[in-house]
């Protein structure tokens, strides 16, 4: 039966998107109680220019967003500015809303983590496998610290190492060298303007072949889209490398060796997809360290993300920004693992059942 | 044959020199308790004892003529699977649970058969198919009625079929062989997960896998002890026959007399890695040599019997690291002499076709 | 009397002889892989020097010299100083100190609270067990490093509140944790076999859970132990936790980043010990996962 017309599959994907929604009643409430524990709840409504305010318009602003009544009615109007897409003014960004800042920086992180996660999935992976078929021999070895020290370093340490070696150091020896920061070189960008669809740098200058900008984005992604990829690929080849070799034990490889199949065919038919299973699901929560290891690397790379602006957000005290970063996040999260839910149920056609 | 596993705690010497032979066509089982080295052998025999840390480290297996341990990898998985085949104990652990039934038979099939003629066949018989549904009248039949001809001429000079045919065919083929271990349903179950059948029926799936490609030998290791007594006497039936059917010898491992006494031709005791006895069915239970061999006949409670106590063979299995000098199963022997504990004594032969590995009896014959 | 008191004292050790075999075989296994050793003498000069700082630190952490800042490492600075002219090897180790300490409280907090919870929640079941997850599911919905910062925004930027956003960050694994153990225990016959007898939930969670759920914890509080470490300095990078002029490994690093390409060591050698620390922290708790694999222990 083909997957996507299994029946339980349909009934198990559906009851996964219901789980989500008591969550994010659950998030919601978590931010809605650090808005107000934050500094004064007032200030969420207040723009930067309006420093100083008489009496008589703080009452105001506090009568209009409902700040003197009961909890549970501020909860009820909070949430319904936030389905409606109120979610209040970003300070830091020039008092944009909310909304705003975040579909502006937003493509950014998404950029970086992409990249970082396809480097991350497509060497992680193979590597992971190669040394769990070496166990025990030189390659192993190798692998095996490379991937302790990815997830023991600081990320942002890593950061500023590589733009130290790949910036500075190639600099000033005159050699050509990668970019310190940004997305993308101010001269370039003024002599080949970029036509912004998705936000998404890379894919928009490819698709209206503006190829300096193209090569230029590339240039700045790449270190700290190495650094943040690091980390990730180390936890996936412990991951892959420690269920490779839980599957390679069971009882069914010796059966597929018995039918006389190559060793690469039992490797890669029989048990690669057995050891999938687990890997998905730490990947889903490896890319919450990467959403948290973006924070890090945008600060360093100055990379004009949501990382970023959070940053400074939190800094000014800036609550709206930071209860909208928040959210944000949590719902990018929570997505994820929902993908990776549905992943594993494509992958294990056990789990359809229950 | 000799298997060591080299283990931190020591050499387990599982197998001890085993000599067994087996002859075309006929059941031979391999009796012992747990433990004493019944699935090291069958493994041993496939070459599939896992590296570190066993190993064979003396004897030859002698297959069809040619040594085994001289083969090497490559030649060796040309055998398995379709000369040399497993049934395993458990249908649970035993079978991939990602994978569909089908895909799994149908890969046994894929990799060792030329399906060339196949495939053409499967071609034809679609074609037929499609025949039988269209209008006679119709201008179509004429030409699909010619092409099965066509299709026939190539069919004893098959040209090199395409990935999609040569798929196709191999389906075909695993619906035949699951219909041949008698699995109702097979074109559905051919596209079901393990998970979804019993315990039964996926050991007559694995049995499919195993017989898919006519082997010349079936080594069945416990084939029935995880599955229930009824089940248990429907897949020994269905073993026998396919076995006549398709002429295959066949090697039984069980700790189980019973399965012994119905299926086998022929027996070999093992106990902690040797062979003590090796004789004809009915002559072994009629008049059983080795002492262990005596004692666990006496072991099973027999129904026509009043018997008081249950009889046990005193004492335990050796370790196998520090195995007994001399015979290993003299500690617990009855009939222990001086020289049991010496050198241990060799296989002969006691009676025709009768041979046991014990100083009681010196060789009769030359 | 003294009769008794010498045969009881006997059949204690006599008791508890199996544990004490499989706690040796445990050694002995963990012995057996190098890396895991190196693991082990990590964790052992870390706690070491922040155990020794007062006397293996040449200088005090708030000491500054100021008339020699940013010195590169020599004899006498062996890590260089920083922008104020504060020795960073002597800072390094004082922050070994701290980041111990904040590390050590912050787990066994978690532990505590998570067992607590848990075993209460695996217990009662039903309405309060499913509370207790949905709570620990939104908890869960965020990164660590992400639900720390705004929960260390929310209380103010100070230490003592960076360690209560940790804890707060990291209680629900154990909750899930203990809560699963005991789930897992409940089902177990024995388990019925004691009810039958009249033991109260307490004692079961006390006799049998907790001993067995206690190798799980190790193992995770290991590698937790350098999860918080990391953690805790990424947001001292950011600018919560430590106050300007502590010694934290993240805060000093941050300090170096506004002088990377001249005085690269400031925020190298910082960098350094947590690296160091939490590799420790990695292969021993990978190397204990290992180790108490009951598959692996052939």
């Amino acid at each position: 039966m083909r997957w996507w017309a299994d029946v339980r599959l349909r009934h198990y994907v559906i009851r996964r998107l219901l789980l989500i929604i008591p969550v994010l009643i659950g998030v919601s409430m978590m931010t809605f109680t650090l808005s107000h524990v934050i500094g004064d709840p007032v200030a969420a409504y207040i723009t930067s220019q309006e420093v100083r305010l008489s009496e008589e318009q703080l009452r105001k602003i506090v009568v209009a967003h409902h700040l003197n009544e009961p909890l549970y009615v501020q909860y009820f109007y909070y949430i319904s500015d936030l389905l409606r897409g109120d979610w209040g003014i970003s300070r830091t960004d020039s008092d944009r809303p909310v909304t705003e800042s975040i579909q502006h920086y937003f493509p950014a992180t998404a950029e970086l983590s992409m990249v970082s996660m396809i480097f991350a999935l497509a060497l992680g992976i193979p590597i992971g496998i190669i040394s769990a078929v070496r166990k025990d021999k030189p390659a192993d070895h190798v692998t095996r610290v490379f991937s302790l020290v990815g997830v023991s370093m600081p990320v942002f340490w890593l950061a500023l190492l590589l733009q130290y070696a790949f910036y500075y150091q190639l600099k000033i020896h005159n050699l050509p060298s990668l970019p310190s920061g940004g997305r993308v070189d101010q001269f370039v960008w003024l002599d080949h303007p970029l036509k912004v669809i998705t936000g998404l740098y890379t894919v928009d200058s490819l698709i209206t072949g503006n190829f300096a900008v193209f090569f230029d984005v590339l240039a700045h992604l790449i270190l700290p889209g190495f650094a943040l990829s690091y980390v990730f690929m180390a936890v996936f080849v412990r991951m892959m490398r420690s269920s490779m070799l839980e599957v390679m034990r069971q009882d069914y490889i010796t059966l597929a060796r018995s039918k006389g199949l190559s060793e690469r065919v039992v490797i890669y038919r029989h048990a690669l997809r057995n050891a999938m299973i687990p890997t998905v699901t730490v990947a889903g929560l490896a890319f919450g360290g990467l959403l948290a290891g973006a924070v890090l690397t945008e600060t360093v790379f100055s990379w004009p993300g949501i990382g970023r602006w959070s940053t400074s957000a939190i800094v000014r005290d800036d609550i709206a920004s930071i209860m909208g970063f928040m959210l944000i996040i949590a719902v990018v999260y929570m997505l994820a693992n929902l993908i990776v839910d549905l992943l594993y149920a494509w992958i294990d056609p056990r789990i359809r059942l229950g | 044959m000799k298997t060591y596993f080299y283990t931190y705690a020591g050499v387990v010497r599982a197998l001890e020199g085993i000599d067994l032979d087996i002859y075309k066509g006929e059941t031979v089982g391999l009796v012992g308790e747990t433990g004493c080295g019944k699935s090291v052998t069958s493994l041993s025999i496939m070459r599939l004892v896992p590296d570190p840390p066993g190993r064979i480290v003396g004897g030859e297996i002698v297959f069809k003529g040619e040594d085994l341990l001289k083969k090497s990898e490559e030649e060796m998985q040309r055998i398995r699977g379709s000369q040399i085949t497993m049934v395993f104990q458990d249908p649970m652990t035993f079978i991939n649970p990602v994978l569909t039934v089908g895909d799994q038979v149908s890969e046994v099939i894929t990799l060792h058969q030329d399906l060339a003629r196949e495939a053409v066949q499967t071609k034809m018989d679609e074609i037929q198919e499609k025949v039988a549904q269209i209008d006679p009248s119709s201008p179509d039949r004429q030409r699909l009625m010619e092409r099965v001809k066509e299709l026939e001429t190539t069919r004893d000079n098959p040209p090199k079929p395409s990935k999609g045919e040569i798929k196709k065919a191999a389906m075909h083929r695993t619906i035949d062989m699951l219909k041949l271990v008698q699995l109702p349903n097979p074109e559905e179950v051919v596209r079901q997960y393990p998970h979804e059948l019993s315990g039964g029926m996926r050991q007559r799936v694995i049995i499919a896998m195993a017989l898919s490609c006519s082997p010349d030998l079936l080594i069945a290791d416990e084939p029935t002890t995880s599955l229930d007594v009824t089940i248990q006497a429907q897949i020994l039936a269905l073993l026998s026959e396919l076995k006549k059917k398709i002429g295959a010898s066949v090697l039984i491992i069980t700790h189980d007399m019973g399965i012994v006494a119905e299926t086998c031709d022929r027996v070999g005791v093992m106990y902690a890695g040797n062979i003590v006895e090796v004789s004809e069915t009915k002559a072994l239970f009629k008049k059983p040599l080795h002492p262990y061999t005596q004692g666990l006949l006496r072991a099973i409670p027999k129904l026509h019997e009043d018997v008081k106590n249950l009889e046990i063979i005193p004492g335990s299995v050796p370790n196998l690291i520090y195995p007994p000098p001399g015979c290993r199963f003299h500690p617990r022997c009855p009939f222990r002499m001086e020289i049991c504990d010496k050198e241990f004594p060799p296989l002969l032969e006691v009676d025709p076709g009768h041979s046991v590995a014990c100083y009681l009896y010196p060789e009769k014959k030359r | 009397m003294e009769e008794l008191a010498a045969s009881k004292r006997g059949t204690w050790w006599q008791e508890r002889a199996p544990q004490i075999r499989e706690f040796k075989f445990t050694l002995y296994l963990l012995r057996q892989s190098p890396l895991v050793v190196v693991g082990f003498a990590l964790i052992g000069l870390f706690i070491g020097v922040a155990l020794f700082a007062p006397w293996i630190a040449p200088h005090g952490p708030e000491e500054r010299f100021w008339q020699l800042p940013q010195q590169p490492p020599s004899w006498e600075f062996l890590f260089g100083t920083d922008t104020t002219g504060g020795d960073i090897f002597s800072r390094v180790i004082w922050a070994a100190r701290l980041d111990l300490a904040i590390a050590l409280t912050v787990v066994m907090s978690a532990i505590i609270i998570g067992s607590v919870l848990g075993s209460v929640s695996g217990f009662l079941g039903r309405a309060f067990d499913e509370i207790l997850m949905r709570i620990t599911d939104v908890f869960l919905a965020f990164p660590a490093l992400i639900l720390a910062m705004a929960v260390a925004a929310a209380l103010g930027r100070n230490l003592t509140n960076l360690t209560i956003a940790l804890i707060v960050v990291w209680w629900p694994t154990y909750a899930r944790l203990i809560r699963g153990q005991v789930l897992a225990e409940k089902e177990k016959l024995y388990v019925d076999a004691a009810r039958a007898v009249g033991a109260g939930p307490r004692r079961i969670i006390f006799r049998h859970v907790l001993p067995n759920s206690i190798f799980p914890i190790i193992v995770q509080a290991t590698l937790d132990l350098g999860g918080v470490i990391l953690t805790a300095a990424g947001l001292s990078f950011i600018g919560f936790g430590a106050g300007a002029g502590v010694a934290e490994w993240g805060l000093m690093i941050a300090d170096g980043r506004s002088y990377l390409f001249q005085s690269p060591w400031i925020a190298t050698f910082p960098g350094l010990a947590i690296l160091f620390s939490s590799l420790g922290l990695n292969l021993v708790g990978d190397g204990l996962r290992d180790v108490l694999d009951p598959r692996l222990r052939r």
